[in-house]
């Protein structure tokens, strides 16, 4: 598949061009952007035709990139079944967001630099996903980082809009140490960081087999959940007494933590090292706790941005790294529990927050959260083709939602739900579409989320280690759906609270991405029906090389327990939100408490700040101040000036001392030519009187003495 | 021909500087053009004798072609030897390409322009021979020959504390200077009679078995000291800044770009092949300096308010990775192909430091120019009214961030890959300068460019022609070995075998 470096290079191009000349192009950059999408997607069909054609055996591309010593880092492209099918969730989705913009973004004084930057991140994310070295997917998933960066911060005017940016670049730049770190530990145990390379059987078995104990794991945990508590308790209590009882709780809660844990040694394998700190970078990309407190604030972007990069693709990055890698995650289950532990508590977690939100793209947010926990619980569980399927049914629905967001906001100018209700009337086509893409979240019959849901719970209902995660999937069913209904309630049922808002239908060129984006919200669901599902024969473990896995047949009992969750969800929901017969009010006596938490995010934005930001800031206002005052005032003026005091007391020693000897000299001739002037008197008697003196003196030495 | 290019880019320079004279000074365009055009003659040469260098040479001593070696100081043992191998080909290609910009961006010089370019020319004559040189005697002449001319660029065309700065400049690399004076004495005196300066002679002997282990280790730590100071390692960096923040654009450039790689030039030229044993022993030390360099010059530019002096800081962090990936490549016990890999990201981050951080400070000298001030805290929005400026900058921020795509990932990266089977833990710590690095540079970029528009700056002009032609061969550069490294591993890759290949 010779072509497949055209699907990443046209986008690049388009960027180059609209770069370069968007002040010529100005309405017509996004032109040039579509175009580029477009043929990029059609090479994508092509690639997928001789994919099919072939097999599954493609030639690869591949060329030297660097040398070293004797040997060379190559980078390179191929294209299997999940490039493939992320090739077309890339494509299709960001097609329709460039769509969208051209009415979304009209009139914006950077129009054409929007195109530019949606088309580099396109090209990134899509370079993301057909390489096949760790090395050129870790520069991809940079570059997304990059683009991700720009875009968010598109309104730079805005302090919120940049803050959110630096956040997202930096919180996700934590994640990629851990991929950087993975990818060094796996170059020194492979030797290469092409894909086919880690993946040969006998490499994989015997990092597998290679056991490292890692020391002192009781201590760390029970110092980070010390600082933890004591962020919590300094970011949740108020008045007086904060900083004491939030430093009690905090060495409480290590002492006992450390009590608990202190001689527990854990001992892994190199496999599940690698994948872990793999899954690490997974988290900052995809949001999951605790690095995923930079989605929600990078809803300051513009909306199509939230829908293209912030739902459906680059945040989805993350889980396909975990399935890219699942060969490496899959060798030592230990990684894998991790990966199901943190993405379940993720789903939920969020999930609690969705709702609580009152800004219809923070709501959409949480819940992206959330359903990306909901993939990684579902790779974590084995279930690798149930994940895939629900990455590539969110994306479609996801920015379904986002972009009926987005025309709901360009309609009204707010993203505040109170201020909304009653838009159905004045939005049809936007509300039709918006609650097709509700209805596939929620998971309701019919729908794609419906069976990539309904996947996910299957494969966790039957995980070895227990039902827990199938009970949490459940619960996650439960408030996807009741959230979804609400935010729905608020913004197009109901009527209008706000008069001054004037709601209006969006154009046709913002309907039209989301008719087809509905469309694929129930139709992508039907490659993936249990017992025939097309997605499932092409994308499956054993396709990678992972032999074993039982396939799990379908289940009714599964099916009916997650449908109903849906349904009960819908249902309070309504009951609460639609037909008021209940009130989410009665809950607030006994549990006032809970929701100040969760509407406050659980602290975890002050949390970071008191345990991170501002400690950070004291050092390094300390560390300046040491490098000011003891390196440079202190030692080296220090020695400057012990220099210049040595040189004072020369400078004394040779006026005294040194130039005091030589005047010595000087003065002693002085004094004795005074001295001896006195015999210059001048009288010849007295002359004659000391010559004769002179004469006896030494004729009595040399005769008498002699 | 081809035997004399070396001498020809080294000195033709200084024949520029002798010509420069003759020119009055009440033509200062005319000077200034002179100069300018002399300096495109090394540029040219160097491009030249890049392409004309055969890689994949590794024989001993790694590759030197190019080579001069007359008698010079017959009764000492003083040669006039030349010859460049895979270090210094693209440290002389930097150097050729800084020179010329930093003269272009330097047209706007007013007081006393002939002297300014006359110094500028003198000092490429020095910088070009410190990278050519292959006898001690030569190495130490053209050595000391760069401080003078730096001396007075920061001491006349400096800031408001420039004097201050000047002498510390001078006298802080001149204590390291006279430590690696008494080193290349005793080096000297400890080769077979006839003694000599020959550094490939003393390299291909390895001169640590002529001493005691005390005398091999006091004659690295001299050494160590000479180079250290000029790279600059912690704790000997306090005069970085300050010269920085004095010294004209152009000097900054020049000082970040070129006189800080002569520091990590001597260690690849000098200590690790002439020391090796020490070198060895040493490693770890000199790991520990690199990464306390790192984590703590990262730290320190975030409480920067000064942009310059946050750059300058900046150079502390970044120049630590050249020092880690140096002293990982001579930790006992790692493959051949980790050592290249390591001195291949100690020199790709040289390069890429040279011209990533050239960049930023004519970037800085740009806006300075504008405002009149470099207080981070009074910039504000200028992303909205000088967008070219801003797309720049910013460009050049991730650069430095080490953002892949561009040159600094490149260093980075085969840094990292070159350090972790040498230390694994140190290694680990020292991605904590990743992050770190990250966040004082974006942080820098929201403090100039983003946020609402500071009123003040409302009239601002964009970076005009002469400042994009200074800024754009930088950049181009940056995009180049970022997307394609090849170019420059493949002649960096020749030198990092031959060195590597002399440890075990």
């Amino acid at each position: 598949m010779h072509l497949a470096w055209l699907i990443p290079i046209l986008p690049l191009a388009a960027f180059l061009v609209i770069i370069f000349f968007g002040q010529n192009l100005k309405e017509r950059s996004p032109y040039v952007g579509i175009a580029a999408i477009a043929g990029s997607f059609l090479v994508s069909c092509y690639a997928a035709v001789t994919w099919l054609a072939g097999h599954g055996k493609t030639g690869d591309f591949i060329c030297n990139w660097a040398p070293y010593g004797s040997d060379m880092i190559r980078v390179g492209f191929s294209v299997d079944a999940l490039t493939i099918m992320m090739l077309f969730v890339v494509t299709v989705v960001s097609m329709m967001v460039q769509i969208f913009s051209v009415g979304y973004m009209h009139g914006d004084k950077r129009f054409p630099r929007f195109f530019a930057y949606l088309s580099l991140f396109t090209c990134a994310m899509l370079s993301l996903v057909i390489a096949n070295t760790l090395l050129l997917m870790y520069v991809s998933w940079e570059l997304v980082g990059l683009t991700s960066y720009l875009l968010i911060g598109f309104w730079f005017e805005k302090p919120e809009a940049m803050r959110a940016a630096k956040k997202a670049f930096l919180v996700t730049r934590v994640g990629d140490v851990g991929f950087f770190l993975g990818l060094l530990l796996l170059y020194a145990n492979v030797g290469s960081l092409e894909l086919s390379k880690i993946f040969e059987h006998h490499t994989l078995i015997a990092m597998a087999a290679k056991e490292v104990s890692i020391p002192a794991i009781g201590a760390i945990a029970a110092i980070i959940l010390g600082i933890f508590s004591y962020g919590f308790a300094a970011a949740a209590l108020k008045g007086a007494k904060r900083l004491p009882i939030a430093i009690i709780a905090g060495v409480a809660v290590f002492a006992i933590v450390f009590a608990l844990m202190h001689s527990l040694s854990v001992s892994l394998s190199i496999a599940a090292i690698a994948a872990l700190l793999l899954f690490w970078g997974a988290m900052g990309k995809s949001a999951q706790f605790p690095l995923h407190v930079w989605l929600p604030d990078a809803m300051e972007g513009p909306t199509p941005v939230s829908a293209l990069i912030h739902a459906a693709t680059m945040v989805a990055a993350g889980v396909y790294l975990v399935a890219r890698m699942y060969p490496v995650f899959h060798i030592d289950q230990r990684a894998l529990m991790v990966v199901a532990a943190i993405g379940a508590f993720t789903a939920l977690f969020a999930a609690t927050m969705g709702l609580v939100m009152n800004d219809i793209k923070k709501v959409l947010a949480y819940s992206t959260i959330s359903q990306l926990g909901y993939m990684m619980m579902a790779l974590g569980v084995g279930g690798y083709t149930a994940g895939m399927f629900h990455l590539m049914t969110h994306a479609y629905f996801k920015a379904n939602l986002f972009l009926g967001s987005g025309s709901v906001i360009h309609g009204t100018g707010t993203q505040d739900m109170r201020q909304m209700g009653g838009l159905r009337k004045k939005m049809p086509w936007t509300f039709l579409t918006f609650a097709i893409g509700t209805l596939a979240l929620a998971g309701f019959p019919g729908f794609a989320g419906f069976f990539s849901k309904d996947e996910i719970l299957l494969t966790a209902y039957h995980w070895e280690y227990g039902k827990i995660i199938f009970y949490a999937g459940l619960a996650g069913a439960f408030m996807t759906a009741f959230y979804m209904t609400r935010l729905v309630a608020m913004t197009f049922l109901g009527k209008p609270r706000d008069p001054s808002i004037h709601a209006h239908e969006s154009w046709k060129v913002m309907l039209i991405p989301l008719f087809i984006l509905a469309f694929l919200s129930i139709a992508a669901g039907y490659i993936g029906i249990p017992g025939h599902s097309i997605f499932g024969h092409y994308i499956n473990p054993e396709v990678i090389g992972i032999e074993g896995m039982v396939e799990h047949h379908f289940s009714l009992v599964v099916m009916l327990l997650g449908t109903l969750a849906g349904i009960v969800g819908i249902g309070i929901a309504s009951l609460i939100w639609i037909w008021p017969v209940l009130k989410f009010d009665w809950l607030k006596p006994s549990f006032g408490w809970v929701q100040t938490i969760v509407e406050n995010k659980y602290y975890m934005d002050e949390i970071n700040d008191i345990v991170v930001i501002k400690p950070l800031m004291f050092v390094n206002n300390a560390m300046y101040a040491f490098d000011r005052w003891v390196i440079d005032y202190a030692i080296v003026n220090g020695v400057g000036w012990f220099t210049l005091i040595l040189s004072r007391f020369w400078s004394v020693f040779d006026k005294y001392v040194v130039d005091g000897l030589v005047n010595l000299v000087a003065e002693t001739s002085k004094i004795g030519g005074r001295v001896l002037k006195f015999t210059q008197t001048g009288i010849v008697q007295q002359y004659a009187a000391i010559t004769v003196i002179c004469v006896i003196l030494l004729s009595w030495y040399f005769l008498i003495l002699r | 021909m081809s035997s004399w290019i070396l001498t020809l880019i080294t000195f033709i320079p200084l024949a520029g500087a002798l010509l420069l004279m003759f020119i009055p000074k009440e033509r200062p365009n005319t000077i200034k053009w002179f100069a300018i055009v002399v300096s495109f003659v090394p540029l040219v040469l160097s491009v030249i004798m890049w392409l004309n260098y055969k890689t994949g040479a590794a024989q001993f001593p790694h590759g030197i072609q190019f080579e001069v070696n007359l008698p010079w100081i017959s009764q000492l043992g003083v040669n006039y030897r030349m010859g460049v191998d895979g270090v210094s080909v693209p440290m002389i290609f930097l150097t050729t390409l800084l020179v010329p910009i930093c003269l272009i961006y330097s047209l706007i010089i007013e007081t006393r322009p002939k002297e300014y370019f006359w110094l500028f020319l003198v000092l490429e004559t020095g910088m070009l021979g410190t990278f050519s040189a292959l006898d001690f005697f030569l190495f130490y002449v053209f050595w000391e020959l760069t401080l003078v001319p730096m001396y007075f660029l920061i001491g006349i065309w400096g800031g408001p504390r420039r004097e201050y700065a000047a002498i510390k400049f001078f006298l802080y690399t001149l204590v390291g200077s006279v430590a690696m004076l008494l080193a290349i004495l005793a080096l000297y005196f400890a080769t077979p009679a006839p003694h000599t300066f020959d550094m490939m002679a003393m390299a291909k002997a390895g001169m640590d078995g002529r001493f005691t282990t005390l005398g091999a280790s006091l004659v690295f730590w001299a050494l160590f000291l000479g180079f250290a100071v000029k790279v600059p390692v912690w704790p000997f960096h306090t005069w970085l800044p300050d010269a920085h923040v004095e010294a004209p654009t152009a000097g900054s450039v020049i000082l970040a770009g070129v006189l800080l790689k002569m520091g990590t030039y001597g260690f690849l030229r000098i200590i690790l092949p002439i020391m090796p044993e020490s070198s060895q022993r040493f490693w770890m030390p000199l790991a520990i300096l690199a990464l306390i360099s790192i984590i703590y010059g990262a730290l320190v530019a975030m409480a920067q308010k000064d942009l310059k002096k946050l750059i300058a800081y900046s150079s502390v962090n970044h120049m630590g990775y050249t020092m880690l990936g140096i002293a990982a490549a001579v930790a006992p016990g790692v493959l051949l192909n980790d050592r290249a890999t390591a001195l291949n990201g100690a020199q790709m981050q040289m390069f890429a430091h040279g011209i990533i951080t050239g960049a930023l400070f004519l970037l800085v000298g740009v806006v300075y120019e504008r405002a009149h001030t470099r207080d981070l805290d009074s910039f504000g929005g200028l992303g909205a009214r000088v967008p070219v400026f801003a797309g720049l900058f910013t460009l050049a921020c991730f650069a430095s961030l080490g953002l892949p795509g561009m040159a600094g990932f490149i260093g980075e990266f085969f840094v990292f890959r070159g350090a972790f089977p040498a230390s694994i833990l140190i290694t680990a710590l020292a991605t904590i300068g990743i992050v770190v690095t990250a966040a004082y540079l974006l942080w820098t970029v929201q403090r100039v460019l983003l946020g609402p528009l500071n009123p003040k700056y409302e009239k601002m002009p964009d970076i005009d022609v002469r400042e994009k032609l200074c800024v754009a061969p930088l950049i181009f550069f940056m995009l180049l070995f970022g997307i394609w490294p090849k170019l420059l591993l493949d002649i960096l890759n020749t030198a990092s075998l031959a060195i590597g290949a002399m440890f075990k």
